[in-house]
């Protein structure tokens, strides 16, 4: 149900986008104002979510530890999973954001055996790395196809772009050359798309923000293609468009490009809008996470409280020993004051 | 007990969704999944010795219909649900970047022996998330069930309380998170709101109560305390022939020792009492325990950050009332969190120093702020430099795996240290499975202060995990003996081996090392500390 919905609004906003820079013609909206709109949403919405999160302080080091801390020389330290300096946490950083690291430790619980067994009944936990893996997939080949689109941007393109580019597209199938990124992106969600729907535990929890960005994302994948690959848009009117956007001087006219461009860079457009209000934000978030950005290394060096309330106090121990002393002493246990002691002192 | 499903009966589960939303399924109390409420006169004791955090003290029974909440609820919740968020920056960030993506779903323990949905981690926070969308955030306030928001309604205050007291902040799902979201981190601020309505569990409160007052969860007075010491020493003193001293409440001594009261209370712990002190009168160490700090466990993480901070107070000043230089620690899981994590921030600076110890001259570097160094540390490096006499036959009877504690793996990667003390003393030493041990384990299901038996059914679900990978070892290498560095795990363990895997014991690492301690003057030694013989006797 809430992947229907996620698709519907998915089309909801490709109609818009037909129908106004299409059959009403509104270019400049659509190629102009909105874009520029949804960029200064984009960048707002993104400081303004990370300096909420920021604004909130960091009153304890609890990093998850992932293998042996720092102890004895004679026992291996895991460096990297369970850091005790700034470097070995960049380096658990780099691991977790650029490769993954925690997906790929990834097992699924399977049970086997049967209840006729009674207690022999066992669970087993099998690798299971395809989140991993389509993840991935998935979270490069939109970076790259990201990086490609500077092209648009820059004049003249930078050596590492068309390098890029060549690498991208060196099986040099079909013309204009089909880039395999291209692919691979559509791949990815749809492996993503085709997991949620049919685990039934993932699809459980999924709710219509899950599915809805998945969809987007697919569908400004799709018209990407089109744009590429079927509609034969003149690239140089876009680049047109582009620069002229980018330069803050867009082009008084827009140029010829198509219904198909308007459509992709609408669907573009929402997707930066919607970025800092949805769970995309998990890009700026890990880097936030405080089970992972902190070193395990509390005994060594003191972390700082802001909030530490300094009226918590334990129970003294001067209390205790005015409720107990009797039996103490009986006890033969060491005391701060006799029983004439402290009776001289209440007087 | 008057819980007693069988396991055949208890496996009777599996893990289908229900066709219905989440958010439509009610909360379901039966016997044997939830905890009893906190009494009222222990609430109101807490909230006078806290100036106020544990307010609306009222008598209240889940199964009934009306909770009794105060006038004013739903304030009360945002105000508390706002102030934390501004607090904490986990909160703040958990609430916002979770994809669902699933990879925690399946790694809790309570989710894995019973297949409520509601036990998976992710859904677990959403039941915060969806407040937190509805409450905080422009899309859910406007898209309501759309965005995933809903309404605070009285069942999600029942839901609250049903699902954050079956979540023993293991941690292990954080473990797995692509962003280390900690479930943990969401249960604390989810009891700690619940504080606030006068909810809580009395297997918490209690403890925590006695802890402030006596020095210890079991309340122990320090006259009963010392008789029981006593008691030890002359059991000491017939096994092995050796009067072990037995420092109490002194002044001068270059080291503090503190470790959990269940120690002292219950058996397998009291072994590894007895362990203790015949270790450090072995060793001819100048150390004191304390009656007033005689409590290393620390049920105030188990409520809220200031009764956590007020209970683990103790611990630097006693050391600083009896002068010593620094503080080892005994086994114990949720204590080492405290202390490893918590302890200098909240508490700190340390009166300490860094520790030295004085039979090896090794300096722990890793302990120069808190002063404070695990058993499992120090008497590893004891083995190292052998300065021990063991004789490892004398535990050749038993065949030894080690259970990993929550705290001790994945908030201080302890992993090594007592391993390498096990297997010094032990010949026969097996692992469990790699994916259930280390930084991988599972809970004992009675951690965050759910050991209490009217939470059996789901101890034994939770359990089923470490059950599993422990009767495997059981069939596999005939393993008879299960080792653990944590006093909540020595009581919750043995009903749970019982239960999955019977025939195997349960042991702390230090009876495991006392037992094949030579000591100076000991006469031949018949009996372990248990009483039992001794293989290999003539």
């Amino acid at each position: 149900m809430n992947a229907l919905y996620s698709l519907f609004l998915v089309f909801a906003l490709i109609l818009i986008a037909l129908l106004g820079a299409g059959a009403m013609g509104m270019h400049t909206l659509f190629g102009v104002i909105i874009p520029y709109l949804a960029i200064a949403l984009f960048f707002a919405g993104i400081v303004t979510k990370v300096i909420g999160w920021a604004k909130s302080p960091v009153p304890f080091r609890i990093p998850t530890t992932g293998g042996q801390q720092l102890s004895h020389g004679w026992i291996k330290h895991d460096k990297y999973d369970n850091p005790t300096t700034g470097w070995q946490v960049f380096v658990r950083m780099v691991l977790e954001v650029l490769f993954f690291r925690s997906l790929f430790r990834n097992l699924a619980v399977q049970r086997f055996g049967s209840t006729e067994d009674g207690v022999d009944m066992k669970v087993r936990y099998a690798s299971a790395k395809w989140l991993w893996l389509f993840a991935l997939i998935f979270h490069y080949s939109f970076l790259i196809v990201f990086v490609r689109h500077f092209r648009l941007f820059t004049n003249p393109v930078p050596a590492f772009l068309t390098g890029i580019e060549w690498a991208d597209g060196f099986l040099q199938l079909g013309a204009p050359t089909l880039y395999i990124t291209d692919a691979t992106l559509v791949l990815g969600v749809t492996l993503l798309l085709f997991r949620r729907v049919l685990l039934p535990q993932v699809r459980y929890i999924s709710q219509v923000a899950d599915f809805f960005p998945l969809f987007l994302i697919l569908s400004v994948a799709c018209s990407g293609i089109l744009l590429r690959f079927f509609a034969k848009t003149d690239v140089m009117s876009i680049k047109e468009i582009t620069m002229g956007l980018f330069s803050f001087n867009p082009p008084a006219a827009m140029p010829e490009v198509g219904v198909v461009f308007y459509v992709h860079l609408f669907l573009v457009c929402v997707l930066l809008a919607y970025f800092p209000m949805s769970k995309l934000m998990h890009m700026g978030g890990v880097f936030l996470s405080p089970t992972r950005n902190l070193a395990n290394n509390n005994r060594a060096k003191r972390h700082i409280n802001p909030w530490n309330d300094p009226t918590v106090k334990a129970h003294s121990y001067t209390d205790y020993e005015n409720e107990f002393r009797e039996k103490m002493i009986e006890a033969g246990l060491p005391v701060e004051k006799t029983l004439e002691q402290a009776e001289t002192e209440a007087q | 007990m008057a819980w007693n499903v069988k396991p055949e009966e208890l496996l009777q589960y599996d893990y289908k969704v229900p066709s219905k939303n989440w958010m439509d399924v009610p909360p379901e109390f039966h016997p044997g999944n939830w905890c009893y409420p906190g009494k009222p006169e222990i609430v109101n004791y807490l909230n006078d010795a806290t100036h106020g955090k544990f307010p609306h003290a009222h008598q209240w029974v889940p199964t009934d219909e009306d909770w009794k909440l105060p006038e004013n609820w739903r304030e009360i919740v945002k105000k508390a649900f706002s102030e934390r968020l501004d607090k904490y920056r986990s909160f703040k960030v958990f609430m916002d970047i979770c994809v669902r993506c699933g990879a925690c779903a399946d790694k809790c323990h309570f989710y894995i022996g019973g297949g409520d949905p509601k036990n998976m981690p992710v859904l677990r926070a959403e039941l915060l998330r969806s407040i937190y969308r509805g409450e905080f955030t422009l899309a859910g306030k406007l898209l309501g069930k759309l965005a995933g928001a809903r309404k605070l309604e009285e069942d999600v205050i029942k839901e609250w309380f049903l699902y954050f007291y079956q979540c023993t902040e293991c941690r292990r799902c954080s473990l797995f998170c692509p962003y280390g979201i900690d479930t943990a981190e969401i249960t604390m601020m989810a009891r700690e709101i619940l504080h606030e309505l006068g909810l809580n569990i009395n297997w918490i409160l209690e403890p925590a109560a006695n802890s402030n007052r006596t020095g210890n969860h079991m309340g122990i007075q320090p006259h009963a305390y010392y008789d029981m010491m006593q008691f030890m020493v002359d059991d000491i003193e017939d096994i092995t022939g050796v009067k072990v001293n037995c420092p109490v409440n002194e002044k001068g001594h270059e080291v503090l020792f503190i470790t959990p009261s269940g120690d002292i209370f219950a058996d397998p712990g009291t072994y590894t009492y007895m362990g203790y002190l015949m270790l450090f009168h072995e060793i001819g160490l100048d150390y004191t325990w304390s009656t007033y700090a005689s409590e290393g466990g620390n049920f105030g993480l188990f409520t809220s950050d200031s009764m956590m901070k007020k209970l683990n107070a103790k611990m630097y000043a006693e050391a600083k009332r009896l002068g010593v230089k620094y503080i080892i620690g005994g086994e114990c899981g949720h204590m080492w969190r405290v202390i490893n994590q918590y302890m200098d921030t909240m508490n700190g600076p340390s009166p300490l120093e860094t520790p030295v110890s004085p039979i090896t001259g090794t300096r722990f570097e890793n302990a120069a702020s808190t002063g404070m160094i695990h058993i499992t540390e120090f008497t590893a490096d004891l083995m190292k430099h052998n300065k021990l006499k063991l004789d490892p036959s004398r535990n050749d009877h038993l065949r030894v795996t080690f259970h990993d504690s929550c705290n001790p793996a994945r908030a201080m990667g302890l992993l090594d240290e007592p391993r390498y003390v096990i297997k010094n003393v032990c010949n026969n030493f097996f692992e469990m499975p790699e994916d259930t041990i280390r930084e991988k384990t599972f809970c004992c299901a009675g951690g965050s202060g759910l050991n209490t038996d009217e939470f059996m059914e789901m101890r034994m679900r939770g359990g089923l995990p470490r059950g599993n990978a422990l009767r495997y070892v059981q069939e596999k290498h005939d393993v008879n003996m299960l080792a653990t560095i944590c006093a909540i795990d020595r009581a919750t363990l043995p009903p749970l081996a019982n239960y999955w895997a019977p025939g195997v014991d349960v042991t702390g690492v230090h009876e495991l090392v006392a037992n094949a301690l030579v000591m100076d003057g000991e006469k031949k030694r018949e009996t372990n500390l248990r009483g039992e013989d001794l293989p290999n006797v003539e």
